[in-house]
């Protein structure tokens, strides 16, 4: 068994960074829903979920109970084919899209394996991911035709046409990132913004492309059908959109899928707009004390979820919330302790930081502002974004042309 | 081994895909074992180690252009296609044809000299250097002709669309 173990470690290693990134993300897809929930009904002054659970800290997990034991009816007339096959086409992709996420410089070292933070180190990461996109499309598209019914159809239909457009714009915004760090590799895209790292904040992608990166954020939230552009399913006018004939499990499918699609967003814009695991302080000795930033926001945080926790009068309140309260302190403590540990941490906590703030803007847009009409979201995607994003490559090439001779 | 027994799955799946594309009666099913088709010869290609060759197929073929032709289905709300007698004929002269090019498909294949060289090829294609350097210096004029096609066929495409407004 164990000379198994030896053989395969490459093979075992990987299923098991595969099952524990499938939960990570499964279940921050489910808080994400709480996230979401909350902070919109904070916006329009409502309390937002709060029955089930301190918070509603438990609502997701009632959620995921009501969608597997929901009845799961399948409309008449469907082509039982395709509509069984779309949400599972549409899950499987948004998924795969992570594995090429990497998220830490570093790779852990236990038992003289190197395993790193990443499920598949490809050297073309990027175009990995636009093809999975690419194919992303089909789930949404088979849905809405697959269901035999008139809002289904025309939300599938939307929607193909608005992913399709978008894709262009979203392809073309990033080819100046890929321009400056000469590579479809996530990682070397990473590298070459710490190339000043000295500069920190400003080192980033962020200015050289910033109209790359305006172009890549508006095609990024089209692309995952998101407020302001969810014309797919628009209620007023399309029911639900593609998903309207799906209950159950298989609505629950979509959801996932959607939400899984806008953490891969917001990982490739942290990643190649916002330096990635880079920290936002310059890396000189002056700055070093930020390199306790995780101790200080885990510290504090734990000790008001114990005090939170210990208000309520329910079993979850007294005992879960402190639980997890003294584990954040512990964590934070442990951190300061071994400096190892405390180095290690940086970039994930860099990059899970990005990430949570643009998962938060997408939030923040959904309660700000109004959907676009079917006209105005075709004619801005191809006669604004598509040409600024071609004219920032242009611009850009020209740019690299012109410091490249200076030298 | 592993790579072989990899290569027959994903030539079978390849094969079957077509089959099926064919024996289908229904437009968005032929179309989706034709995606089947175009993602099974990209994972043939990442298995011969040109992963840039491997994700364009997927999204020019895989992506755009089958997105293109189930969008179209939709649009038209395409039925189940129906049986002819001179369909019928094409079933009846299609077998010879298939075989023959079977036939000569085998020939070429036993007569090229082994796979070591196909495997040299393709390493040469591997990478996303390479193969930009190969477009740009020695079919920079095959390459730009192509674009000058697809512009073309662009603007056609946009005459023929704007006819109806005078």
């Amino acid at each position: 068994m164990s000379s198994f173990l030896t053989a395969n470690a490459a093979l075992i290693i990987t299923l098991v960074k595969i099952a524990l990134i499938l939960f990570i993300v499964l279940t921050v897809n489910a808080y994400l829903t709480w996230f979401e929930r909350k902070v919109v009904a904070h916006m329009q002054s409502r309390w937002g979920p709060h029955r089930v659970g301190p918070h509603g800290l438990l609502q997701p997990l009632a959620d995921g109970a009501k969608f597997l034991l929901k009845e799961d009816p399948t409309p008449a007339g469907v082509d039982k084919f395709t509509y069984f096959l779309a949400p599972l086409m549409a899950l499987a992709l948004s998924l795969t899209s992570i594995a090429i996420i990497p998220f830490g410089p570093q790779s852990l070292h236990i038992f003289g394996y190197e395993i790193k933070l990443q499920i598949a180190d490809i050297n073309i990461g990027i175009l990995a991911i636009y093809a999975i996109t690419a194919l992303s499309v089909y789930g949404v598209a088979l849905a809405g035709w697959s269901s035999n019914s008139k809002y289904p159809l025309l939300g599938g239909l939307r929607s193909s046409a608005q992913m399709i457009s978008y894709e262009l714009a979203l392809t073309m915004s990033v080819v100046g990132v890929l321009l400056m760090a000469g590579s479809f590799d996530l990682r070397a895209i990473v590298a070459q913004q710490a190339r000043h790292a000295q500069w920190g904040f400003f080192g980033w992608n962020l200015w050289p492309q910033i109209l790359g990166a305006c172009c890549f954020f508006i095609a990024a939230i089209a692309e995952t059908n998101r407020v302001p552009f969810d014309l797919p399913e628009a209620e007023s006018e399309l029911v639900a959109g593609f998903h309207t004939e799906y209950a159950s499990f298989k609505f629950a499918m979509f959801f996932i899928a959607e939400y899984t699609a806008m953490i891969t967003v917001a990982c490739l814009i942290a990643i190649m707009f916002l330096g990635g695991w880079l920290s936002p302080f310059p890396a000189t000795p002056f700055w070093n004390f930020t390199h306790y930033l995780p101790s200080v926001i885990l510290i504090p945080f734990g000790l008001w979820v114990i005090w939170d926790g210990i208000r309520y009068e329910t079993i979850f309140g007294r005992l879960v919330l402190p639980g997890i309260g003294t584990a954040m302190i512990a964590i934070g403590a442990a951190l300061i302790v071994f400096p190892a540990a405390n180095e290690f941490i940086q970039g994930p906590f860099w990059l899970l930081s990005k990430i949570l703030f643009f998962l938060f803007v997408y939030v923040w847009l959904r309660g700000t502002l109004p959907r676009f009409r079917y006209d105005q979201l075709m004619s801005f995607g191809w006669k604004l974004l598509l040409p600024v994003s071609i004219a920032n490559v242009v611009i850009t090439a020209f740019i690299m042309l012109l410091l490249r001779s200076g030298k | 081994m592993t790579a072989l027994v990899i290569f027959f799955v994903l030539a079978a799946l390849a094969v079957l895909g077509a089959l099926n594309l064919i024996v289908q009666r229904h437009p968005i099913h032929s179309a989706l074992s034709l995606i089947v088709v175009m993602v099974a010869l990209a994972a043939l290609y990442l298995s011969m180690g040109a992963d840039f060759v491997a994700a364009v197929q997927i999204i020019v073929y895989g992506g755009a252009i089958m997105v293109l032709f189930v969008f179209v289905i939709m649009l038209l709300n395409a039925g189940v296609e129906e049986r002819t007698n001179a369909s019928k004929l094409a079933g009846i002269a299609g077998i010879p044809l298939a075989v023959a090019l079977l036939g000569f498909l085998a020939a070429a294949i036993a007569r090229s000299p082994g796979s070591p060289e196909a495997a040299s090829q393709t390493r040469a294609l591997a990478d996303t250097h390479s193969i930009s350097m190969m477009l740009f210096s020695n079919f920079v004029y095959p390459f730009e002709l192509t674009s000058f096609l697809i512009l073309i066929a662009i603007i056609g495409a946009l005459v023929l669309a704007q006819r109806e407004r005078p």
